[in-house]
């Protein structure tokens, strides 16, 4: 099991939830975050005070998949995200140790799907 | 040296003269008395259209995206700013001034030269001529206001302020005074325009049309939009702006009296019907009615009933509203998807076709029994003030038409309409403002 962590532009969402649907992955979470890479952020000027927090709004996918799924999920965001500016965002793949479904007290691959 | 001095003493004197020759003027008997009750109405009614930029502001903020919120208050407010003083400048002048061949007034009340405490008898026999200048100022600020709604969410700030101020010079300005100015080609005519249809809403409504063609459509649309950010904003907007209509249309009786009321009360049922035929719309083809439906329709039905409001009578005001929301529905749910431009908040869908539709509903319901001062429509016997409005509706659209596309070329031309795709991806808050509207960490 992975845990699959994405950070991409916000107005990209629909386009990475369309493409995750047609390949079938449809359980995703996501979050409004801030933050900044390589490209940096903008300041922003209040009363003529600088303000140095810089960040950029983003947006968070997180989506727990099974093994076989790993590799269409990320191509899945990569399509869906990718316009080959700087400031596309990062996916990152972590391993998953455990997963429950709430409602049945399942457990493992089958809580997941 | 005593010769300069004597020249010196000359021109002393001659500005002094000329320096306290108005204030002699005003201790002279006034040849119009003012009326007290009439001053206190039509300033109560400036402020209460001043108010409907602000609440335009909201609608119209309300429903773009959260990172452009800031740009769409921004916009409004520095039109307040710039329109003022432009009218004050030379934009009055050029509206209601001395009469240039029927089409624009000429520059000698520039800066208010002449533009006194005393009534000006051709206006507005009761109250000051400052008065009725400064409530038309109004006007004159909020009409740009409703055109940003078709380029919302994707110009840039330095180019929205050159276009608004060319547009106020050469747009707003001659069509105010073909319609209300003395000697006005349309007047003459015998135009009914009661307190803006033409002038204001279609005015305002083709230039939107013309803006959103050119500027073309925002990144993402119409597939990827996201839902308005604050649908309560907007409805708290719309709420302002149905406030401030009473002004708006009451007011353009310019006094207290019979005709004021009239006004208000037949803009008021226009409102409610429309606002009440949108939502049973919805109802009916989408479901269920929704919040943002039932305030587009009260906004449609307010700017269609906005110049036949001196004119016609409540009943038919019901018939006006309702017409409003049908047609305006029609224009923001078909042929907007169908034609596939993106007129953001659809400035020209409801205000231009609502303007459009009140014009010709003038021609139609107008009657002498409500204001004798006016004309009767079709319906009342005469024919003749249908073909007279159609005429003046259809000279406004392809003047504002042909105008406004020419200022945004000339814009486009010189700095440049649209922000950079980043610019519009980030959001014009922060590229064209440098502020957010919302925080997201505390």
């Amino acid at each position: 099991m992975r845990y699959i962590v994405a950070i991409i532009q916000p107005d990209r969402l629909d386009e990475v939830l369309r493409i995750l649907e047609e390949k079938e992955i449809h359980l995703v979470t996501v979050s409004n975050v801030l933050g900044r890479g390589r490209q940096k952020g903008i300041s922003e000027v209040y009363r003529g005070h600088k303000e140095n927090g810089r960040l950029l709004k983003k947006i968070k996918l997180e989506i727990a998949v099974n093994e076989e799924f790993v590799k269409p999920t990320v191509d899945a965001i990569i399509q869906g995200a990718r316009t080959n500016h700087i400031g596309d965002g990062k996916i990152f793949v972590l391993d998953l140790k455990e997963c429950f479904r709430i409602r049945t007290g399942e457990t493992g691959k089958t809580a997941i799907g | 040296m005593r010769k300069k001095n004597k020249y010196f003493w000359g021109i002393a004197i001659l500005f002094l003269f000329i320096g306290l020759s108005p204030t002699a003027r005003a201790e002279e008997p006034a040849v119009l008395l003012t009326n007290g009750a009439d001053i206190s109405w039509v300033l109560v009614s400036a402020a209460l259209v001043f108010l409907m930029t602000p609440g335009l502001a909201f609608f119209y903020g309300g429903l773009v995206r959260k990172k452009n919120m800031l740009s769409i208050l921004m916009q409004c407010f520095i039109l307040i700013c710039m329109i003022t003083l432009q009218w004050v400048l030379f934009g009055y002048s050029l509206s209601f001034g001395p009469d240039i061949r029927g089409f624009i007034g000429n520059f000698s009340w520039a800066g208010l030269q002449g533009v006194t405490l005393d009534p000006f008898a051709a206006y507005s026999a009761t109250i000051p001529h400052q008065l009725f200048m400064i409530y038309q100022a109004m006007f004159a600020i909020i009409t740009p206001g409703l055109i940003l709604g078709a380029f919302a969410e994707r110009m840039k700030f330095s180019a929205f302020c050159f276009f608004s101020i060319l547009w106020a010079t050469f747009v707003y300005d001659p069509v105010c005074h073909w319609i209300w100015g003395a000697g006005g080609f349309l007047r003459n005519m015998g135009v009914l325009d009661f307190a803006g249809g033409i002038v204001v809403h279609i005015n305002a409504g083709i230039a939107a049309l013309v803006c959103a063609l050119v500027l073309g459509k925002r990144k993402g649309y119409p597939n990827h939009m996201s839902p308005p950010h604050n649908l309560p904003f907007a409805v708290l907007g719309a709420g302002l702006l149905w406030f401030g209509w009473f002004g708006f249309n009451g007011g353009s009786a310019l006094g207290a009296n019979r005709l004021a009321v009239s006004a208000m009360v037949v803009s008021h049922i226009a409102g409610a019907a429309a606002g009440l035929t949108w939502a049973l719309l919805e109802w009916k083809f989408n479901a269920k009615p929704t919040m943002l439906g039932m305030i587009t329709g009260a906004v449609a039905g307010l700017a269609t009933i906005t110049p036949a409001a001196g004119f016609v009578g409540p009943i038919d005001a019901i018939w006006i509203g309702a017409l409003a929301s049908l047609v305006c529905f029609f224009c923001v749910a078909v042929i907007k998807t169908k034609f596939n431009y993106d007129d953001s908040l659809d400035a020209f869908g409801v205000h231009g076709v609502g303007g459009i539709l009140g014009t010709l509903a003038t021609g139609l319901w107008a009657t002498k029994a409500v204001n004798p001062a006016g004309n009767n429509g079709l319906f009342y016997g005469n024919p003749e003030l249908f073909l007279i409005q159609l005429k003046a509706v259809v000279i406004t659209i392809v003047y504002s038409l042909v105008v406004s596309w020419v200022l945004l070329k000339l814009v486009d031309a010189v700095i440049g309409l649209r922000v950079s795709e980043d610019e519009e991806r980030i959001g014009l808050d922060l590229t064209q403002h440098r502020e957010s509207g919302y925080t997201m960490l505390d």
